[in-house]
């Protein structure tokens, strides 16, 4: 082969080599210019897709006050400690790696301190962030609500991938007595039992804004972009409970149930004039600052939530139909010897044959067979209406979750002796609040207010239930209650004038009643005067010895009321009882 | 014989200060200043893909120095020295690639470093430019072009490396030294029919290929072919690389502000897919005037590959240039999704010094072979 053919064929190579390479770069040319033209609206979104993220800024609950202003439940702002399960494991690994023993060292040191603050142990929390990276999680909370002692412990590591987020705790300063009122929001810091959970949506609960940054592949946030929407704090909420009022009624209530050996035990301390809830406490009760008390059968507000026969108690209204029917008088009498009485299968009895009694003696003295007679004498719808219009069998519309109903049942729907028990308690059930509620429309001379958990700055009409007349008769006739000769008198209050009724009834059980098991009862107002308060005293199974009504709840009525009366500054209406006891103490006083 | 050097002659008359000391250093000054922007640039962008570390910079650099220094002493070593070794650097090659299989190290699932106790070495590197230079060095025996039974050795001469490097297993640099085999023989003159034959063989063949494939081999090929079928595991790289690119636009992000890499998205940013943060920060403009430079330097090396004097310098020289090209369009491609992903660095651009050794010692030998004309003449 010729020499110029050889350089021809080389010649030609040549070119076929730089068409080759021209197509080459033409091809990659035109791949970028497709990514970078025709693609690149789409790539930019995908780029941003990746790298910007919407996120929360958290915004606090509204503050819980009392009526006075007093915090019942405040948010606190709080860290969160949270992870890339992957970016911590990293750290760990370059701890393995180490060969340096002062940087193994080193690495092992802040691995420990992080595990402590987590309060766990260093290979636990290994196996936990090794767990979460299998499942593939990006983001896990490691320890939620830490103090900031341990945030900076945690912070001082140093370690990627772990992180402190800020969120809100609840805080709730006077615990145990305002528990059940207050309730309790879950650790996301939504609402989930009482008012917290009542009034969470459109009032308490903050509205969390949005903001737009700029993220890592880490999902750590490098840059803030905008913010999309502010956020916007929970509103206040004003109770109308008193704070030091649920603290008295707490403390005398929680000290009755436990000397009496009771079960439970619920108070409510409603104001007669504007239907206010001033105090409403349970026992036992719970500290919600505490997590590991939330149990469910602990924090429901067993005021609100629990039914119960009201036994006696129910006798005041029984004697309000009767005056309202026109068929008796106060002065009316009613013969009850021999001091029991036959209902269907049961006898119902008198504590003793109380032979004649005026309506006002067996109010004073509880009589079964007195209540009895006068309510067969009496039209089963008119003695309906009247139970009815003070509120039995109806939720007492105060929009407290799990608010109860109670139980009373249309005259059409009545068995044969239902008009009978109903008479004195029985065949019907009712709340602590519903029973105060009702007892409260008599201290306000028959006229009932909405009742109400917030503070009211205004009055609103109230609704007349009872003709004033009748309701200041039923008044005074329960005033006797609380006379030396009456079942109620240790609700005396010196300085007071206090009316009430005791009440002591069997509980029930499925088929009928344990005889053995009991519910002591108190539900009164003061001042009788002029009331202003009212209040129920319910005590579920006291088995210490005592089980009257008039033994182990009226104490404790005694006790919270008097304190109440005096915190609000209620005029004293019984300087007689007061002056007897200024000389007592006089007298005591010399002789000591 | 017809010669290219009245140009020479003609700067004999007027020897400029550049020029005798290009003469004397033995290096082309076009070349060598395209290779020195391109190495300009990736500092440039190593920077920013690095997140700004200059000790990442400062250890390239130093790289830099040195593969420039290997560049200059190839440059010194006459074509007819390398045509001599040629046997002898294919023969240690062979025989280090089979050491391999043997006592390799295995790095990231794959047996590819040899360790010589003071370093660890890359065998496959070498056989990049001994099997263009064994060709070569065979071919050049004869007066071209190769005879068919000649054809056929030269053929095997590239196969075997090929096959023992496949077997490591690299797929990437396999395909390289096969390229650059193949150049030289398809540069000696091998005939146009052999070629289509050999093609068709290829089609034949390619079923048999994919079946003796690795299984992440395959799977990088499928993946490649629909990279969104699995966004987070194998896909991710081409994924993450073409968003890179894309979001660049016409004009760019910026130097520093590429998003994608910058946030840790882009994997692998400152070594293999080093292209998508320029693509990012720099846009399509960019994209084309780095595309420029290397077209720039192919050509000129192409240019002084004709320009060589000897069957031998010509056919390596050729390859070298070749293999250059291969690196830079199966890199471009894989970031820009065009390819699969085969882990060849951008040359020169790269993060990383043995690609960068290998291609300067081609770039050395293109200058040696250019440079010692009239030494041959």
């Amino acid at each position: 082969m010729s020499t110029n053919r050889i350089l021809q064929r080389a010649a030609g190579r040549r070119r076929f080599v730089m068409f080759v390479f021209a197509c080459l770069g033409l091809a990659v040319l035109g791949r970028a210019a497709w990514l970078q033209i025709w693609q690149h609206g789409f790539l930019l979104g995908q780029a941003q897709a990746r790298q910007h993220r919407v996120i929360e800024i958290p915004a606090h609950r509204g503050t819980i006050f009392d009526r006075n202003g007093e915090p019942l439940a405040v948010s606190t702002p709080i860290d969160t400690v949270w992870a890339v399960p992957g970016d911590v494991l990293k750290t760990y690994d370059a701890m393995q790696a180490a060969t340096d023993p002062e940087a193994r060292q080193a690495y092992q040191a802040r691995w420990d301190a992080l595990a402590e603050a987590l309060s766990m142990s260093p290979s636990v929390l290994h196996e936990r962030v090794s767990q979460y990276q299998q499942q593939g999680r990006a983001f896990q909370y490691l320890r939620r609500h830490v103090t900031p002692a341990v945030a900076e412990q945690v912070a001082a590591q140093h370690i990627p991938g772990v992180s402190l987020m800020r969120e809100y705790a609840r805080y709730y300063p006077s615990s145990e007595a305002s528990a059940h009122i207050v309730g309790f929001t879950n650790i996301d810091d939504k609402g989930t039992e009482g008012l917290e959970l009542a009034y969470d949506r459109n009032w308490l609960a903050g509205q969390a804004g949005k903001r737009r940054i700029v993220r890592d592949l880490a999902a750590r946030e490098i840059e803030s972009l905008e913010i999309v929407q502010q956020a916007k704090p929970g509103k206040d909420l004003y109770l109308s409970v008193d704070r030091r009022l649920q603290y008295q009624a707490f403390r005398a209530l929680d000290k009755a149930v436990k000397e009496e050996q009771a079960s439970s035990g619920s108070l409510v301390l409603l104001d007669v004039q504007s239907g206010e809830v001033l105090a409403i406490v349970n026992s036992p009760s719970y500290n919600p600052n505490n997590t590991a008390e939330r149990r469910s059968g602990v924090s429901r507000n067993r005021a609100v939530t629990d039914q119960f026969e009201p036994g006696s108690t129910m006798k005041p209204f029984t004697i309000a139909a009767a005056l309202e029917s026109g068929r008796f008088t106060p002065s009316d009498i009613i013969y009850t010897s021999p001091g029991y009485y036959k209902v269907g299968r049961y006898e119902i009895r008198d504590t003793r044959d109380y032979g004649w009694l005026d309506l006002r003696g067996i109010i004073k003295k509880s009589s079964n067979v007195g209540v009895i007679k006068v309510a067969q004498k009496l039209e089963p719808e008119q003695m309906w209406s009247v139970l009815d219009r003070f509120g039995f069998g109806r939720p007492p519309g105060s929009e407290f979750p799990g608010e109860v109903p109670g139980k009373l049942n249309h005259p059409t729907l009545w068995h044969s002796t239902e008009q009978t028990t109903l008479a004195y308690g029985y065949g019907l059930a009712t709340s602590a609040l519903q029973l105060t509620h009702a007892v409260a429309a008599i201290a306000n001379g028959g006229v009932m207010q909405p009742v109400s958990f917030l503070k009211r700055d205004e009055p609103v009409q109230g609704e007349r239930v009872l003709d004033e007349s009748v309701a200041r008769q039923v008044a005074s006739m329960m005033e006797s209650v609380v006379s030396k000769s009456g079942t109620g008198y240790r609700a005396r209050v010196p300085g007071y004038r206090v009316a009430g009724k005791t009440g002591t009834s069997y509980k029930s059980h499925s088929g009928g009643y344990n005889e053995e098991r009991y519910i002591s009862l108190f539900a009164g107002f003061a001042p009788a005067s002029a009331p202003r308060l009212a209040m129920v005293v319910v005590i579920h199974d006291p088995s210490a010895g005592q089980h009257y009504g008039g033994q182990v709840a009226a104490p404790v009525f005694s006790e919270v009321m008097g304190n109440a009366l005096r915190v609000l500054g209620v005029k004293p209406d019984d300087w007689d009882s007061l002056a007897a006891r200024v000389r007592d103490e006089v007298t005591l006083e010399d002789a000591l | 014989m017809p010669t290219t050097e009245h140009g020479a002659m003609g700067q004999q008359q007027t020897p400029g200060l550049f020029v005798l000391l290009s003469r004397f250093l033995r290096l082309d000054i076009p070349l060598l200043t395209g290779l020195l922007l391109l190495c300009g640039l990736s500092l440039v962008v190593l920077y920013s893909a690095s997140g700004q570390d200059v000790g990442a910079v400062q250890r390239q650099t130093v790289r830099f120095a040195l593969a420039f220094g290997v560049m200059l002493v190839l440059a010194h070593v006459p074509p007819t020295a390398l045509q001599r070794s040629s046997v002898f650097f294919y023969a240690i090659g062979m025989a280090m690639l089979v050491a391999v299989l043997l006592v390799g190290d295995v790095g990231k699932g794959a047996q590819r470093w040899l360790d010589l106790g003071f370093m660890r070495f890359q065998p496959s590197e070498l056989m990049k430019v001994a099997v263009p230079m064994m060709v070569a060095w065979y071919v050049s025996q004869e007066p071209l072009p190769p005879r068919f039974g000649r054809l056929l050795v030269a053929l095997g001469i590239v196969a075997l490396p090929a096959a023992l490097i496949m077997q490591q297993p690299d797929l990437g640099t396999a395909l390289l030294v096969a390229g650059a085999g193949l150049a030289v023989v398809f540069m000696a003159g091998m005939q146009w029919r052999y070629i289509l034959g050999a093609l068709a063989l290829a089609a034949v063949a390619a079923p048999l290929l994919w079946a003796n494939m690795h299984s992440y081999q395959q799977q990088r090929v499928l993946t490649f072919l629909n990279p969104e079928a699995d966004p987070l595991g194998a896909g991710y790289h081409i994924i993450q690389s073409k968003i890179a690119v894309g979001s660049g636009g016409l004009f760019g992000k910026g130097w520093l502000n590429g998003t994608q890499s910058h946030l840790d998205f882009l994997p692998e940013r400152h070594t293999d897919f080093i292209f998508a943060v320029f693509g990012e920060e720099f846009g399509l403009f960019g994209a084309m005037a780095l595309l420029g430079l290397y077209l720039f330097v192919i050509i000129r090396g192409l240019w002084l590959a004709a320009d060589s004097q000897g069957t031998y310098g010509r056919l390596v020289s050729a390859a070298m240039v070749v293999t250059f090209l291969v690196y830079l369009f199966v890199n471009v491609g894989m970031v820009t999704g065009l390819l699969p992903v085969v882990g060849v660095p951008l040359p020169l651009v790269s993060y990383g010094g043995t690609s960068l050794v290998t291609l300067m010692i081609g770039f050395g030998i293109i200058m040696s072979a250019h440079s010692h004309r009239r030494l041959l003449s």
